[in-house]
């Protein structure tokens, strides 16, 4: 029971690493842009799907470091072409926009390589368990959870040292007061949605080691983002990560006792944070 | 009557009168019975929904909940409970009135993109039991087992089972009174009310209007109608499966309410009849149909935002 227990909080711990990732990503773009990215989940799966294309040719380490870089490029790219146009209106038309979008994209996943679930190889010597009590602690799991950690440390770092990621915090404040002082905000939102969808991809990448690959795997991963996001309490990003690991742990465990509930909690679990405290755990008072 | 007053009852008319004989001209330009109630069924679902989101301004996008729930308590009404499809109706738009009316104070306080994030969000708790909850819902399979029966109204009975045409004048009925209610509402003080917190919210609430309550009245009436058209639509299909619930179907209800024109009343029935004839034509042409719909919710986004009917009216205005 104490090893079944252990190992739902570990695996939940996981899982919640992937939505504090794409959660935090989620919340760099709506917080500087106020666009809530509904393809964020398409663009996990890009990711992954990259990173299978690729392996073949760089290897697993070469497709790690590659392939989110390729899919902020993309992100990038459509942020150019069609979400740049939406600032300033109406939040509605770009959760349409970002909607069609995750569509399109599901289904260019699968018009690409195919509907079915494909082998995703990892590093045979990190497949393998380090202990036969706890067979669940493979090196990948942990080197996930290590990755996950790398990325949101450096995240931080860029956003309180470099002048980037000031400008970016800044805006988040005040994005007028930055633009009057010089800083091209268009660029500023452009660097930071290949921020956010870097992120994504780099998800997509640890996610499909552990889930396999298929074209929906976006879809399935975005609403407990979402819920990463307002159990943490919007605009706050050490919220958004907090909140993403909360609503892991608690699935994890939910599966031992419950497990028919195990996607259903998260919401129970977000209804009793907006109940007692509507702005999230971490969120500031009076943003939205 | 006066010249301004028909044209302004000219819109009305026109919809009536294109609603009313659908049956017989339908199939003269490719269409089938089923499809026009379709068109109903949905179309209610999106003035439903614009109830909220265009005449109270409030941006939800987990209208799909309460759509499912009136669709599920519809179909266990008559899988389990009794055979009747009038109380198959009742039922299952109580059924999604009440959890929105539940879900309605956790809610009302949040605006704009967090209202919408907050609203699908909890739209999935309900997607999740209908699909783990497979004994009684049927799971992913749907729920079978079942069919609407006839109309029994003591002097007659209807046979809305096997016509079509006979269907398709119930849910008509249904949308007639549904969208007479609504229409009246928004004629009322209250409605005006309405859209004097769309428009201003802040001014509004220095006027002393109760805005929260307001939004709350606003919320659940428009869950109402929604689950009233999920119930009809069930019916229609004599099957519900956990899509009706997911996150994907409240994005097509305001993709419609917004390709139609949300700042008009019938808007939302146009982009339905737009919505559902473009689906039906797409999947049946080609395998990669999702693509072509992103496709069309971007140009849309980006060329028509203001809806078929905003343009209209502006052009007459000009």
């Amino acid at each position: 029971m104490t090893q079944l227990l252990f190992f739902n909080v570990f695996n939940g711990l996981i899982v919640g690493a992937f939505y504090a990732l794409m959660a935090l990503g989620l919340s760099l773009i709506l917080n500087l842009s106020g666009v809530i990215n509904f393809a964020h989940g398409g663009f996990l799966a890009i990711g992954g799907y990259l990173a299978y294309s690729l392996i073949p040719y760089i290897g697993f380490w070469g497709a790690l470091v590659l392939a989110p870089v390729l899919t902020a490029f993309i992100g990038i790219l459509v942020e150019r072409v069609l979400i740049r146009r939406l600032y300033g209106r109406d939040p509605l038309y770009s959760l349409l926009l970002t909607f069609g979008l995750a569509f399109i994209i599901e289904d260019g996943t699968r018009f690409i390589w195919g509907a079915q679930s494909l082998p995703f190889q990892v590093p045979s010597w990190l497949v393998t368990p380090l202990s036969d009590d706890y067979f669940f602690l493979t090196g990948y799991r942990l080197f996930m959870v290590l990755v996950v950690g790398i990325a949101v440390a450096g995240l931080f770092f860029i956003l309180n040292r470099t002048r980037l990621g000031i400008r970016i915090r800044a805006g988040t404040l005040d994005l007028e007061t930055v633009s009057v002082l010089g800083v091209n905000v268009r660029l500023l939102r452009n660097m930071n949605f290949g921020l956010g969808i870097y992120l994504a991809g780099l998800a997509g990448v640890l996610a499909v080691g552990q889930l396999g690959l298929q074209p929906t795997i976006g879809a399935s991963l975005i609403m407990p983002s979402f819920v990463a996001i307002i159990v943490g309490g919007l605009g706050s990003l050490p919220g958004t990560l907090l909140g993403g690991m909360l609503i892991g742990v608690a699935s994890g465990i939910t599966t031992v006792f419950f497990p028919s509930a195990t996607e259903a909690v998260i919401y129970v679990m977000m209804a009793a944070v907006l109940l007692v405290r509507p702005r999230g755990l971490l969120g500031e008072e009076g943003r939205f | 009557m006066q010249p301004a007053d028909f044209t302004k009852q000219a819109p009305n008319i026109v919809v009536w009168a294109l609603l009313l004989t659908m049956p017989f001209w339908l199939s003269h330009v490719g269409g089938y019975t089923e499809l026009g109630s379709q068109v109903v069924v949905l179309g209610l679902a999106a003035l439903g929904l614009n109830f909220l989101l265009g005449y109270t301004g409030v941006l939800s996008f987990g209208h799909a909940a309460y759509f499912g729930l009136g669709a599920y308590g519809a179909g266990m009404t008559l899988r389990y409970l009794l055979p009747s499809t009038g109380m198959g109706i009742i039922i299952g738009t109580l059924i999604g009135t009440i959890a929105g009316a539940i879900i309605g104070p956790l809610i009302i306080r949040l605006r704009g993109v967090y209202f919408a994030m907050v609203t699908i969000a909890f739209g999935q708790v309900f997607y999740f039991i209908a699909f783990r909850w497979s004994s009684v819902t049927g799971g992913d399979d749907g729920l079978t087992g079942w069919t609407r029966l006839p109309l029994h109204l003591g002097f007659t009975t209807i046979d809305i089972q096997n016509n079509p045409v006979a269907f398709y004048y119930f849910v008509l009925v249904m949308f007639a009174i549904a969208v007479g209610i609504m229409a009246w509402l928004l004629r009322s003080p209250f409605g005006r009310t309405l859209i004097a917190i769309r428009e201003n919210e802040r001014r509004s609430r220095f006027l002393g209007i109760p805005i929260d309550q307001h939004i709350w009245i606003s919320w659940v009436i428009s869950c109402a109608v929604v689950s009233l058209a999920g119930a009809l639509f069930a019916l229609l299909n004599n099957f519900v499966d956990p899509r009706a619930l997911y996150w994907t179907q409240s994005g097509d209800f305001v993709i419609m309410a917004v390709l139609g024109g949300m700042r008009s009343f019938w808007g939302p029935l146009i982009g339905a009849a737009i919505y559902v004839v473009l689906r039906d034509y797409l999947s049946s042409m080609t395998e990669n149909w999702e693509s072509f719909i992103g496709l069309f919710f971007v140009l849309v986004v980006l060329f028509f935002p203001r809806g078929v009917l905003g343009i209209i009216t502006r052009k007459v205005k000009s």
